[in-house]
């Protein structure tokens, strides 16, 4: 740990092409989608009210695609420890993540890799996989990051 | 009803200034459950070299979901929008997004396609600050689901 309590943060030299982040499972519940909807400001019922979900062909009510991708983030700025030095970020939603009301929720599993680095820049690229129920969710998803 | 193609490149003027206060980078982050102190203590935001608190890499969204209201909203704009999924997302930060700053959104119809009874829109919102720098861009593509 560093003087300001974070681990010590990766530098650009000693991060290498296929290095692994440090991935996590993230529980997602009912009540993390009503949060996320109120401040994001993204009330499309399809994320809270099952009624209307069905209605239009879901399974369930599903999590914003926002909420999976802003989830997905946090295995980078937790290992780079500066949400700050995130300079791109992007992905393709390629699967719902459905939420049931159960008081379980679904669980979103996240890995990373360094897939390049970029010497002039100091920037890596991180390419991120998460997957709900054995189906990936997010296709695509890369982070470019710089990197002290 | 169909996709009306001639939104495509069509640009709105800027939409007005968002204020981005510590208070709402706090509760975005809560939202997304991240922790970290940068978003949520001056102090720890500084010792990153930042000037004040700094937003989640996907902040932005408020600020674009917001402006491209304005097309998706829009009846002319033949968007259905309970069949409308999200397709793709990208943030370009041109610089962090901190606390204090007054960004001025800007949305740029990309690209309007209709095609087999589906259709598919691209937005890009460039957000500067009120000197005109760029600050991000937002990037979003939107499939609508044929009948």
């Amino acid at each position: 740990m560093s003087e300001s309590g974070r681990p010590s943060r990766p530098t650009f030299d000693a991060v290498q092409v296929g290095d692994l982040l440090p991935g996590r499972d993230f529980a997602l519940l009912r009540e993390d989608l009503v949060r996320y909807a109120g401040a994001s400001g993204d009330l499309n019922p399809i994320h809270w009210n099952a009624r209307v979900a069905t209605e239009v062909g879901l399974p369930d009510v599903i999590a914003h695609g926002m909420l999976t991708m802003a989830t997905a983030a946090r295995v980078v700025t937790d290992w780079c420890g500066d949400p700050g030095a995130v300079i791109e970020y992007g992905t393709r939603f390629t699967s719902t993540v459905p939420v049931p009301d159960d008081g379980v929720g679904a669980r979103v599993t996240v890995s990373g890799t360094v897939a390049s680095r970029d010497e002039q820049a100091r920037t890596v690229r991180v390419d991120l996989v998460a997957t709900c129920r054995g189906e990936r969710v997010l296709g695509k998803a890369q982070a470019v990051v710089r990197l002290p | 009803m169909a996709l009306d193609t001639t939104f495509a490149k069509k640009v709105y003027p800027p939409s007005p200034t968002y204020e981005v206060s510590r208070e709402k980078i706090a509760e975005f982050a809560t939202a997304i459950g991240s922790c970290d102190p940068a978003h949520l203590d001056q102090a720890a935001a500084r010792a990153l070299g930042h000037p004040d608190v700094v937003a989640p890499p996907t902040f932005a969204v408020i600020v674009a979901q917001r402006c491209e209201a304005q097309y998706v909203g829009d009846p002319a704009s033949g968007i259905d929008f309970s069949r409308v999924v999200h397709g793709e997302e990208r943030f370009r930060h041109h610089r962090p997004i901190v606390a204090g700053d007054r960004l001025v959104p800007t949305l740029h119809i990309d690209m309007v396609r209709s095609a087999g009874g589906h259709g598919m829109v691209t937005t890009r919102v460039e957000i500067s600050d009120e000197s005109g720098a760029a600050v991000a861009t937002v990037t979003s593509m939107l499939v609508v689901r044929g009948e």
